[in-house]
């Protein structure tokens, strides 16, 4: 157990950043009372040639970028190692690399830095598997160097009860792509901050996600597109389910545009369904833009239930109501779902999906 | 041999007005083998009786029986009616995002026979039925009415006739918006559907032109929400000529 001797300024509630999330739920995490264990509980699955995952002295790993997030201050100075995973320049990796983090214990807190690094022209996905009883905070940095590619697919599947707390924050350099996909089903309270940094010409991100809240889940992603360089291009676009009392999700997506971002190109899409009484989702997209030289720049919000119209015509052609609800919501999560590419991790999250919804009585 | 039997169906549909009478006493019987044209002009209240009978939530039942061999339709929830042996093919087929059309029909039939189909022989079946409606392979992969054109919608609703093989199908405006070459192609499948399960057709459409392809046992003019008048096909001609203004002033 480490003590924390810095006195950050613990948020109160009515920050801009934490105003939707329920403060009392975040185990201390926030204010510096929760316990923090020595636990590093990270480790490589499946790696490949050209692929090292070590853990780096904090002394020894490059500073990661600035953030005005307490937890993740907190988690700086508490976390004496940097889980680096490195791939090497032009070294293309057929098949996932998965990180895998399971069974905590939910008694004390975990501090965990974990960086991911390309090299010039490499290309890779990387699959960051989340099971079992977690009481985490997480900072994620990837480093995306010159033409290089990664998609990251970052499954939350926790054990319920559990708390995580986590920044992924992406640095993407010149044509480099930064491709993510978040998926977030499991979990008593989850907030993620995705976040992008272009830093050369020519990057461009896709963030994707889904989530499914049930009773008395909550689940936060607050995204940040940094466009700091010229043609920079993004995508977001998440998808989130809810059905049971006291489900909340919160979508935030904030894009800034730079006066230097001359040629950008943005848009992000947040879709929400809402399948019960007594759920709750909050979708606030924000366009910052300080130059009107841009490609275009675009945001749309949608948060409604069932079309009765979809129910009707699946209806008509002799498809009970509850299937005809669950082909409706896995075709909602399908365009989303299917860009994992892995299919025993697709059926999966169907089939939690498929239970959610039954346990929501439909 | 089936019957659908409609009796003094009235029907309302709830507007911020409050409730709207549409359907005022509809009485229609349909027989196995039997094709009946609706027609009749815009909003005289077609597709209520369609979407009424299929069990759309926005209609009110305020009278009046449907019953499907002596079955009371009006009872069962949207897809026992379609269990019973009813289809209702769209005017506007809806988009279902994410659904594929392989996935949506393979659904539909196993709901409808009670047991998922045998992969081969249905694999061959929607193959055959594609084909038959001259529609590209790569259709099973989109989703369902997503992004398809309205000649698209209309061959996919009538393949869903021809792989479904219910008793009794009503076509609402099946005509409208189709080419004169997708007109015959959709028409032809609606009489392979005849043929092959002897089904009973009500055909809704403002236009006689369909009925050149899809002959007609029996026409209905539908004006203020009933039939006022009926006969053969040769009563088509007459509204082709003569349109329906001694009808709607009435």
């Amino acid at each position: 157990m480490s003590l924390l001797t810095t006195n950050y300024l613990s948020p109160t509630g009515r920050e801009e950043a934490w105003r939707f999330t329920p403060l009392k739920r975040l185990g201390g995490l926030h204010d510096g009372t929760a316990k923090v264990g020595e636990r590093e509980s990270l480790s490589l699955k499946s790696g490949a040639s050209g692929v090292s995952f070590e853990r780096i002295s904090r002394d020894l790993a490059p500073s990661p970028t600035e953030t005005d997030d307490v937890v993740m201050q907190r988690v700086r100075e508490g976390a004496h190692n940097v889980a680096t995973l490195t791939i090497a320049a032009n070294t293309e990796v057929a098949e996932a690399i998965t990180l895998s983090r399971s069974a905590h214990g939910l008694d004390s807190a975990e501090f965990s830095r974990v960086r991911i690094e390309l090299g010039a022209h490499a290309r890779a996905t990387v699959i960051m598997e989340n099971t079992g009883d977690a009481f985490l905070a997480e900072d994620v940095e990837f480093a995306l160097a010159p033409g290089s590619n990664l998609t990251f697919v970052s499954l939350q599947e926790w054990n319920t009860g559990s708390t995580h707390l986590a920044k992924h924050h992406a640095i993407v350099d010149r044509d480099a792509t930064f491709k993510s996909i978040t998926v977030t089903v499991g979990g008593s309270l989850v907030r993620l901050l995705p976040s992008v940094e272009f830093i050369g010409q020519g990057a461009s991100c896709e963030l994707l996600g889904v989530y499914f809240a049930t009773e008395g889940q909550f689940f936060e992603h607050r995204m940040f597109v940094d466009h700091k360089v010229p043609n920079a291009k993004s995508r977001v676009n998440y998808k989130g389910a809810l059905a049971g009392q006291g489900a909340h999700t919160v979508w935030i997506g904030d894009v800034f545009i730079r006066a230097a971002a001359e040629g950008t190109d943005t848009y992000e899409l947040n879709r929400n369904l809402l399948l019960s009484d007594g759920a709750r989702a909050d979708s606030v997209p924000n366009l910052e833009i300080e130059t009107g030289e841009i490609v275009g720049a675009g945001h749309a919000s949608t948060t409604g239930r069932f079309d009765d119209e979809q129910l009707f015509y699946l209806m008509s052609r002799g498809i009970e109501l509850a299937d005809a609800r669950r082909l409706v919501v896995r075709g909602f999560f399908n365009e989303i779902v299917t860009e994992i590419g892995d299919a025993v991790i697709q059926d999966r999250l169907m089939d939690r999906i498929d239970n959610e919804l039954a346990k929501a009585g439909s | 041999m089936s019957t659908l039997e409609i009796r003094g169906l009235q029907v309302s549909v709830n507007t911020d007005a409050g409730a709207v009478e549409i359907l005022k006493g509809v009485d229609l019987t349909i027989k196995s083998g039997e094709t009946h044209a609706i027609m009749g002009p815009n909003g005289s209240g077609k597709s209520t009786l369609a979407y009424s009978i299929a069990g759309h939530p926005k209609y009110s039942i305020t009278g009046g029986t449907v019953t499907l061999d002596g079955v009371d339709l009006l009872e069962m929830t949207v897809d026992e009616r379609a269990k019973a042996g009813l289809f209702l093919a769209m005017q506007y087929p809806v988009e279902v995002p994410g659904v594929s059309v392989s996935n949506f029909l393979r659904t539909a039939v196993t709901a409808l026979r009670g047991e998922a189909p045998k992969l081969r022989t249905w694999t061959g079946e929607v193959k055959d039925a594609m084909e038959a409606l001259k529609m590209d392979p790569a259709f099973a992969t989109r989703n369902v009415n997503e992004g398809f054109s309205g000649g698209e919608k209309k061959r996919h609703e009538i393949m869903q006739l021809e792989l479904l093989k219910p008793k009794i199908a009503i076509l609402d405006e099946t005509d409208s918006g189709l080419d004169v070459d997708a007109l015959r192609i959709v028409s032809e499948g609606v009489v392979r559907a005849k043929e092959a399960n002897n089904l009973g057709v009500l055909l809704i459409t403002h236009y006689t032109r369909i009925l050149r392809y899809i002959k007609p046992d029996f026409v209905h003019v539908f004006a203020n929400g009933k039939i006022v008048e009926e006969g053969g096909a040769e009563l088509a001609e007459k509204l082709e000529a003569n349109g329906y203004a001694e009808y709607v002033g009435s």
